[in-house]
């Protein structure tokens, strides 16, 4: 995976809630391998109007926000199936970092093994941040993982709290079923007691 | 030895902790899908394998068609390709898969249950959001993304941060034609999609120990759209006679040492929750949802909702933009809402119990002649009980299509999708936009529900249908 340190970019907002990942990547798109790019796929319908053409008033396909590698959104982003492709999807079109108040669990977990970090953050500063990126489209954000903090437009600093694993492993780009077997023994030794039966 | 059940599951699992928090859990069961090619292009890329194939069981659902049971027939190559690849890769590794036309073919969380797989007390995962359901048999269960499904393959562990706990208690006694889909919807209803966020879900009370297993199954299942990590139902006499007997459920002396572990393991009387939510199950109506989160549901007598009584400006927002998706007007009761299209089935409401309930409101009945109704069964074996109890005669006779076993048009990745602005009545778990097909517009309600709603060509209170009154 690609390591993840700091990030300075331009932020996108996407102020609603429950942006689940049917609307991220929609299912007719999942058959693809890994090796496809996915960046096509983002928002497909989502940004798109019923006859097709690119929806003008959709953040992403806006000139300011086209190069944006952090997505600012509402509450529950990203809530749903399970996709990782979902994760893919954003990656493969520059994002790096996903702040909001609250993400579906499993999005969580994809990306912070694909290198795309979620960072959550209080109803009110994510407000707060939306409000600033949409009166300045382009405005840029600064996220710094070792120092767990976002530093907001407008300055403001703001903490946030990560999984110490999943940091070390975003950190360092690590693969982690590299890491596990370095606990081979344990492994070993728990199998042992069950054999194939149920663990009881 | 106040502990909740999943505290006792979680302790059994540990391989190890670690001092950042994390702990490694042992899996007992994994379940694939053909939807999951990815994982083994992954695994097999870094030279690896799956260390423990008799752990792993495997059937195509999300990509076979539901006309025909031969994989050459299918016609889009890339939905072929999903369903070969998966009989490919279970061959290669020496995977049980039931393939298409056996047995246990069907929507992995319908197979699971019915083949004995999932048990009381195990930790099982799979990569699909509704890993959930299993939690019904008091398994520890949930869905992960398709790293960690490789991260399982190659280890047969997983890496988990402990969830926090959530006990849902819905005492009282259902009404009649109030099934788990109602109590779900009602509970998504009330807590919000992102109540659950974080959380494991115990339900717990009279109106869930009287459900059935098909109704746990159902509530376990849409845990994940209350944003749960998982559900749970302890194991109780209706979980041991629905496991009895079953394919891979223990037998004989191990059957019964096993019933006395799973005796033991419901959360004790004093275990304490980090959250406690409760509902009054006696209240409860059947439900159809209106909008795009499974969190917009209405009882079937309500109206369509006002956005400018909205909360706030941003729910005033998000629920006029639902509106103009649904083709809905605020203050229109839901039983004039007239739908398109029928769908019964889904891992939510595919089962037998569910197929019978559809057909008990079928029998003798007439689809209405402007809905397209569809009943598609969750697996091979509910199929096969269905036909054997002549419920797909009453089906067809009103005018319903009986079709073959998969996810269908829950998600539409088989191409079982409907038209733009097609209003769908659907058992299925997810109405988000899109869902199931663009600019489809879903509602989800149970199997009873649908069926009234078939029959009558718009939203009705299949009580009222069954009572002679709609
Ligand atoms: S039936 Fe629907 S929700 Fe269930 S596994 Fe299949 S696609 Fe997913």
């Amino acid at each position: 995976m690609e390591a993840f340190r700091t990030l300075d970019a331009v932020a996108v907002p996407l102020p609603r809630p429950n942006i689940d990942t049917d609307q991220i990547i929609p299912a007719r798109f999942l058959s693809r391998p890994r090796e496809v790019d996915h960046a096509g796929f983002l928002f497909h319908d989502a940004r798109r109007l019923p006859d097709g053409e690119q929806d003008p008033e959709f953040a992403l396909n806006t000139e300011a926000w086209r190069n944006a590698r952090i997505v600012v959104a509402g509450k529950n982003f990203a809530c749903g199936s399970s996709r990782e492709a979902a994760v893919w999807a954003l990656f493969d079109a520059g994002f790096r970092c996903a702040i909001a108040p609250s993400f579906g669990d499993i999005f969580s977990n994809n990306g912070m093994k694909n290198g795309l970090l979620p960072v959550v953050l209080p109803a009110d500063v994510v407000e707060a941040i939306i409000a600033q990126v949409e009166a300045d489209p382009g405005a840029r954000i600064q996220v710094d993982l070792p120092a767990q903090t976002v530093t907001a437009p407008d300055g403001s600093v703001h903490g946030f709290e990560v999984d110490p694993f999943a940091k070390h492993c975003m950190l360092e780009g690590l693969d982690e079923i590299g890491l596990t077997q370095s606990y081979e023994e344990e492994i070993a030794a728990f199998e042992r007691r069950f054999g194939r039966e149920n663990v009881r | 030895m106040s502990e909740t059940m999943f505290e006792k599951i979680w302790q059994k699992h540990r391989v190890l902790d670690r001092d950042d928090g994390q702990t490694l859990l042992y899996v007992d069961t994994h379940l694939l899908h053909d939807g999951g090619a990815t994982a083994f292009d992954f695994i097999r890329n870094r030279g690896l394998k799956p260390r423990a194939p008799e752990r792993i069981f495997a059937t195509p659902d999300h990509y076979v068609s539901t006309s025909t049971r031969k994989v050459e027939e299918i016609e889009d190559p890339r939905h072929r390709e999903m369903v070969e690849k998966l009989d490919r890769n279970t061959r290669e590794f020496g995977i049980k898969q039931f393939g298409l036309g056996t047995e246990g073919q069907g929507i992995v969380h319908v197979m699971g249950p019915e083949q004995g797989l999932s048990q009381p007390g195990i930790l099982l995962v799979c990569g699909d959001s509704h890993t959930s359901t299993h939690g019904a048999v008091g398994a520890l269960a949930f869905g992960i993304g398709s790293t960690e499904v490789a991260h399982v393959l190659a280890t047969q562990t997983l890496w988990q941060r402990k969830p926090k706990t959530m006990r849902i208690r819905v005492d009282g006694t259902l009404s009649d034609q109030v099934t788990g889909k109602d109590v779900i919807l009602a509970i998504i209803a009330k807590i919000g999609a992102a109540g659950g966020t974080g959380h494991v879900l115990e339900y717990t009370g009279s109106a869930i120990r009287g459900l059935s297993m098909e109704g746990r199954l159902t509530l376990c299942n849409m845990s994940i759209e209350g944003g749960g990590r998982a559900g749970m139902v302890a194991p109780d006499d209706t979980t041991f006679q629905y496991l009895a007997g079953r394919p891979h459920a223990p037998k004989g002396a191990a059957w019964d040492t096993a019933l006395d572990r799973w005796r033991a393991l419901p959360s004790a009387d004093d275990a304490v929750f980090d959250a406690e939510v409760s509902l009054d199950g006696s209240a409860i109506q059947p439900m159809v949802t209106w909008g795009n989160s499974p969190e917009d549901a209405l009882p079937i007598d309500g109206r369509i909702p006002d956005p400018s009584k909205a909360v706030d400006a941003e729910r005033r927002e998000q629920m006029a933009r639902m509106l103009v998706y649904m083709g809905l007007e605020a203050g229109t009761p839901l039983s004039e809402v007239a739908v398109d299209r029928v769908f019964i089935g889904s891992c939510t409401n595919s089962r037998i119990e569910d197929m019978r309930a559809a057909a008990a409101v079928a029998k003798g009945r007439k689809v209405a002649g402007s809905v397209r109704a569809w009943v598609v069964p969750g697996s091979e074996g509910v199929k096969r009980q269905a036909e054997a109890e002549g419920l797909h005669d009453i089906f067809r006779a009103a005018g319903f299509e009986w079709r073959q076993p998969g996810c269908s048009m829950c998600l539409g990745t088989n191409g079982d999708i409907a038209q733009p602005g097609e209003r769908v009545a659907s058992t299925s778990n997810r109405n988000f936009m899109g869902r199931q097909g663009p600019g489809a517009r879903t509602h989800l309600l149970s199997p009873a529900m649908a069926a009234a709603a078939a029959i009558t060509g718009h939203f009705t209170d299949v009580r009222r249908l069954l009572a002679g009154e709609a």
